[in-house]
């Protein structure tokens, strides 16, 4: 059973369709690249699955026992203000609280697993640091180690590397892909073509409606990866 | 300084508006800190001339004033955040709409009964007699409870102030929060706005947060700190209406200016160090 199944998805704003006939599913430990130009409707599908967005036809269905509280998240990185007075550990830890219900606290399990996804990304060093006074790289990590305190099976990332300078995108690739080690699905939209095939298993591509979705070899081989592959490289 | 003390304490009407005025400034500020930060500083003062409203209105059909006040602002604060979040009219013009609207039938109803006389002056910039044993009974309740509502949903109250999108994608329910904010802003205005008047009770709720966000760098203590803050200037500005005969809103604001300046300079001071 699919951990998530898209079935005839359309998405519109304001009664124009901007996205429509996406079919695809996502499986235990799948690495799904989501790839297209700007304004094909990525994000909208992003933000569709994680239920902020309504579609307006088709469904989505959440196998495999997943919920909301299953999946973890990373925005695009300028979705949080600058200047927001939290430590790292606070908001690390905000990641746990979909696990609380209606406790109002913290209990000792999360905070043990609030520790080792602290420990994981090598950031509880910074644990009393102050967010805004942390460079790109390490804000990811933090944001990184926030997601995976929701995610146990699905993390959905939103241009994790579009702020981020070569090595520390290399080094966020790296931690992706021991998250995938560990079988949690990812799901990513980039713009960074050459580190997110390296890593990801498969490809969906958008262009306001689904164009291919396959694994990557097949994806490089077909015409559409030709096309896009040669109009990104003309920007 | 210690007679002066016993000398106010010694009016029961003072005792009564000190511990209401306590309570009032702690729940400002700890709801201030996450509404400056949603950018819903403005709410505050919307909502406090809904409040002035709707206290004319309850004079006007001679009703308890809070009796009166609380729904209407309650109300009024929910609908501020529906519109806000959903409709083509965004939130600061919203806000602007409702507060000017609140305060014109406001002011109609006044002047149609009793015309414009000193009850306007006191709506506008309170006035420390303003609460009855009955009032002060109703917001001692009130305030201890927005108080430990913000305690049980402090994490949750983060979570959405810092990152609603990522909330609502795990599953919190951000909605629903985003109603406790407005519901407990809405009870701390109605309770505070009778001694601070509905020109200056949203001072209450942005400069302590404001001053705090100078000097601490993580949520906890932000929270704190303004919560310290507020109580103090508080009670500094109680003094100092009662030593100089100036109206006590003003002068608690004015001593929340005279401490946003202290600690903007000392944040300039231990950046200059760094």
């Amino acid at each position: 059973m699919a951990l998530i199944q898209c079935v005839d998805l359309s998405f519109a704003y304001n009664g124009n369709t901007v996205l429509s006939d996406v079919n695809f599913s996502v499986q235990k430990g799948d690495y799904i690249c989501i790839v297209g130009a700007n304004g094909s409707g990525k994000s909208t599908l992003i933000k569709g699955i994680l239920g902020l967005k309504k579609q307006s036809n088709g469904e989505i269905i959440f196998g495999d026992g997943l919920k909301s509280a299953d999946v973890g998240y990373i925005p695009q990185q300028n979705a949080i203000q600058k200047n927001f007075p939290a430590n790292v550990y606070e908001i690390v830890a905000s990641g746990r609280l979909n696990k609380c219900g209606l406790r109002p606290f913290y209990n000792k399990q999360d905070k043990k697993i609030i520790d080792e996804n602290l420990n994981l990304f090598g950031i509880e060093n910074l644990k009393h640091k102050s967010f805004s006074e942390l460079s790109g790289g390490q804000q990811q990590k933090v944001l990184l180690a926030r997601a995976l305190c929701s995610a146990e099976k699905l993390l959905i990332l939103d241009e994790p590397a579009s702020s981020l300078d070569p090595s520390a995108a290399a080094d966020l690739y790296a931690l992706l892909k021991k998250i995938n080690d560990k079988s949690i699905a990812i799901i990513i939209v980039s713009h960074d073509l050459t580190n997110s095939f390296l890593n990801s298993k498969k490809v969906l591509h958008l262009e306001n409606k689904q164009i291919f979705f396959g694994s990557v070899e097949d994806y490089i081989k077909s015409d559409t990866a030709q096309r896009f592959m040669r109009s990104v490289k003309n920007v | 300084m210690f007679e002066i003390f016993v000398e106010m304490f010694s009016y029961d009407f003072l005792v009564r508006a000190v511990i209401v005025g306590f309570l009032v400034s702690i729940c400002a500020s700890l709801l201030g800190v996450s509404l400056v930060l949603k950018r819903y500083s403005m709410i505050g003062d919307g909502l406090s001339h809904v409040g002035f409203g709707s206290l004319a209105i309850a004079s006007a059909l001679n009703l308890a004033p809070l009796a009166v006040s609380i729904p209407i602002v309650v109300f009024s604060a929910f609908i501020l955040l529906r519109v806000s979040e959903n409709s083509k009219i965004k939130g600061d013009a919203s806000i602007a709409l409702m507060s000017a609207s609140a305060l014109a039938i406001g002011v109609i109803v006044i002047s149609m009964t009793k015309g414009l006389t000193i009850d306007v002056c006191n709506y506008l910039f309170g006035s420390i007699l303003a609460m009855t044993p009955s009032d002060v009974y109703l917001s001692i309740v009130l305030s201890i409870a927005v108080i430990i509502l913000f305690i049980i949903f402090y994490n949750k109250i983060f979570a959405v102030t810092f990152d609603e999108n990522f909330a609502r994608a795990v599953g919190i329910k951000a909605g629903m929060y985003n109603s406790l904010i407005a519901l407990l802003t809405a009870l701390t205005i109605s309770l505070g706005m009778r001694m601070m008047g509905a020109l200056l009770i949203s001072s209450l709720i942005i400069f302590p947060s404001l001053t705090a966000m100078r000097l601490c760098k993580t949520f906890k203590s932000v929270i704190i700190c303004s919560t310290i803050i507020s109580a103090v200037c508080f009670f500094i500005g109680v003094v100092i209406s009662y030593l100089y005969a100036v109206p006590t809103g003003a002068s608690i604001v004015c001593v929340n200016i005279i401490m946003l300046l202290i600690f903007c300079l000392a944040d300039l001071l231990r950046r200059r160090e760094k």
